[in-house]
């Protein structure tokens, strides 16, 4: 029988943000009040700091199996929970692919041994993210699989996207879709418009991205099924969704932090660290996002956590991989930018990110309420600091964002009612 | 003031472009007149380091070098090798180590030049790289038209073909722009890239119009590579509808310069009336190539503290 008491925070609940005292035991929430004094729990000082559901990242790549020398996921769970998750949803491209029982029971697995964070395993949609045949997709949820993604691979077939949307919803899956068009996205590194023609790098148009993305709407309107979108980047991405939202269609999208606080500017100096996928856009994308991100046409925040190693990126731009390593830069640049920014007030943050991947998923956690999984983020938002990527724990160094000034440090994260990471630990 | 390398014209001041057509003059003078050997980089080694098939660009460099007196050498790179094999970053420190004083890199991915530049003591010329830029051939066609016309303010230049893919152009329009000079495109919409109007140049709702009262008729090479790959239909199509002839030619000032960056397809771009007409200065180009380069040369090695290890 464990306790944790965290006492004196100020706690971001789903509809007010409050100071109180909260009690956990055995990994469950079991009090709530303004003072509660509990000699047998061990007692986490909160003063000063702001509690937030555990962070849910259901966007991720661990790399394990199969590309261990970029990340694997002893070293990607230390990364998410020093950046104040404590659930990340981890995609399929692994080599081999993640795409039946065995791999996803492994991941799992994995996941537990390692202890850290709850690692949630996403099947593939198709066998080896080939775009050809269905995964076995009822397996893979027995085996622990949160949803399905050819996430990297889009699936170009729309015959096999829609037998995708139906066949994952007789399990209760849902397929995340990356929505690119391989015709007009291929071979380009960039976003297509002046700076890639300044640069002279070949662009990836919007519209690779939007077309997918109206076909998935089509798709799940007429079949009346769901689908998530992943990574949206574009301002047409973002009315496309309204307007579908609007019309009813079972649809929910995320973006990531690069996509409202970078533009394509950031890639003029060939600095393969802004090479990420959906291309970083432009200025009237970016507020596109965050104006999505506060009407609710984007549901969550998604870090697209994609390590890479250093000779991946340190290599002519159109070499370079695609990705940004985001776990334990996500809360900060999501909180300086769109709180203080005003976007968003801090219930809003952290429904996008944390209640909501839990809704869209159908996960534990994401909320802080008494009965509720004990996982907590606990952030000092007055602290200021320059994000430094030698201190990452992922081994994914690959961030356009070192040097950048940020607000709201994590400090703690809390799993089931353990606490499993603390600030300055190193 | 020039600084360790030479990447582009986008990052290159107006009086730094004069300074070097200026020592080209010079340069000039002494080709003409015989002088072709020159003391001014001995002790200093040149490389050229090409991952993209040129014969006149390296020719032109290592000649450049050569009549000043340098060392050079030459390593070819196939585009596979980059790939797989040794990174540029390492083989630029491997030149680095043997003490090379100027790398001039032709790649075919933009950004290349930039990232060696980043990585080595040694200076480095960008001799063209992807889409991106080709300084050195934007500085010969500048003398070229300098020498016709004396000045750049309120010059006309016309610049038809591949724009989207040519590295040619960029330059010329960065630099021309710089200079005060008014640059106009044409080309089938599928060859005009996003933004280059915002960069400052003038797309032309026709190619008559892109030629009427031009200065400067600059034709770029068509690669049979782009019909592949669909961005137009045929060559004979091309031709008829964006090719310039001298039919189209009269519609340009009459004392309007021909220029194209070779090699040229016959017939394609420019008709054979207009690349072997009077007003073609497409074999001078070749020539203006080499004082360029040696101008180019002689400055960035001047500016390189400490001179070379032979010194």
């Amino acid at each position: 029988m464990s306790k944790l008491l965290i006492k004196g925070g100020t706690v971001v609940f789903p509809d007010r943000v409050e100071r109180a005292d909260l009690l956990s035991q055995d990994g469950k929430i079991i009090k709530i009040a303004k003072e509660i004094s509990d000699k047998e729990a061990e007692t986490l000082d909160a003063q000063g700091l702001t509690v937030f559901p555990g962070l849910i990242d259901m966007h991720v790549h661990l790399r394990e199996p199969g590309f261990e020398y970029k990340e694997d996921i002893a070293s990607g769970s230390a990364a998410a929970v020093a950046g104040g998750f404590t659930q990340v949803c981890c995609m399929p491209n692994t080599s081999p692919v993640c795409d039946n029982a065995a791999i996803v029971g492994y991941i799992a697995a994995r996941g537990k041994e390692v202890g850290l964070c709850k690692i949630r395993p996403i099947g593939s949609i198709t066998v080896g993210e080939k775009g050809e045949s269905l995964s076995e997709m009822g397996k893979m949820k027995e085996a622990g699989a949160v949803a399905v993604s050819d996430d990297g691979k889009p699936v170009s077939d729309a015959r096999i996207m829609r037998l995708a949307m139906e066949y994952a919803s007789d399990f209760g899956l849902v397929c995340l879709s990356h929505c690119e068009d391989k015709s007009l996205a291929e071979g380009g590194a960039v976003n297509e418009g002046y700076n890639s023609t300044l640069a002279g790098l070949k662009g990836i148009p919007r519209a690779a991205e939007e077309i997918m993305l109206a076909r998935e709407i089509i798709l799940a309107e007429t079949l009346k099924k769901r689908v998530h979108i992943c990574h949206v980047s574009t301002k047409g991405g973002v009315q496309l969704l309204k307007e579908a939202k609007a019309r009813g269609v079972a649809v929910t999208a995320e973006t990531c932090p690069h996509y409202f606080t970078l533009t394509d500017d950031a890639i003029v100096t060939f600095d393969a660290r802004t090479k990420v996928n959906p291309p970083l856009r432009e200025a009237e994308d970016v507020e596109a996002i965050k104006a999505g991100l506060a009407d609710g046409t984007l549901d969550c925040i998604v870090t697209d956590h994609a390590p890479h190693h250093e000779q991946e990126k340190n290599v002519e731009y159109n070499l370079a991989a695609f990705g940004i390593s985001g776990l334990e830069t996500s809360f900060a640049l999501s909180y300086t930018a769109l709180v203080r920014g005003g976007v968003l007030t801090l219930t809003q943050l952290a429904d996008k990110m944390s209640a909501a991947p839990a809704r869209i998923l159908g996960l534990d956690g994401g909320e802080i309420g008494v009965g509720r999984t004990a996982d907590f983020a606990l952030a000092d938002l007055e602290e200021k600091y320059t994000i430094d990527s030698k201190k990452f724990r992922s081994k994914g160094k690959n961030t356009p964002f070192d040097g950048r000034e940020v607000f709201g440090k994590i400090k703690y994260t809390v799993v089931d009612g353990k606490i499993k990471y603390k600030a300055d630990e190193r | 003031m020039l600084g360790k390398d030479m990447l582009g014209l986008y990052g290159t001041a107006a009086e730094d472009i004069v300074n070097i057509l200026d020592t080209a003059s010079g340069m000039k003078k002494l080709l003409t007149q015989n002088l072709k050997k020159l003391p001014h980089l001995q002790g200093r080694t040149v490389t050229t380091l090409f991952y993209e098939n040129s014969t006149r660009t390296r020719c032109s460099f290592e000649l450049a070098a050569k009549y000043l007196g340098a060392g050079t050498v030459n390593v070819s790179a196939s585009s596979s090798s980059v790939q797989k094999g040794e990174t540029l970053i390492d083989t630029g420190r491997t030149l680095d180590a043997m003490k090379n004083d100027v790398i001039v890199i032709r790649h075919p991915m933009g950004g290349a030049p930039a990232l060696l530049a980043k990585n080595v003591r040694a200076s480095v010329i960008n001799g063209g790289d992807g889409m991106n830029e080709h300084p050195t051939q934007a500085l010969l066609d500048f003398y070229t038209m300098r020498e016709k016309f004396g000045s750049f303010k309120g010059l006309k230049v016309a610049i038809l073909g591949d724009i989207a893919h040519s590295r040619v152009a960029k330059s010329n329009l960065f630099g021309l722009t710089k200079l005060g000079a008014e640059v106009t495109m044409y080309a089938p919409a599928t060859m005009i890239p996003q933004g280059i109007d915002r960069l400052g140049a003038k797309i032309a709702p026709s190619r008559e119009e892109a030629l009427r009262g031009a200065n400067v008729v600059m034709g770029l090479r068509i690669q049979l590579e782009r019909m592949q790959g669909g961005l137009f239909p045929s060559l004979s199509e091309y031709n008829k509808f964006y090719g310039v002839s001298e039919e189209h030619l009269r519609l340009a000032d009459k004392n309007a310069i021909v220029m194209h960056p070779g090699p040229v397809n016959r017939g394609v771009e420019l008709t054979d009336e207009v690349i072997d007409g009077e007003n073609s200065k497409i074999n001078e180009q070749v020539l203006n190539g080499v004082a360029v380069r040696m101008a180019l040369l002689f400055l960035l090695c001047k500016n390189r503290q400490g001179g070379s290890e032979n010194e």
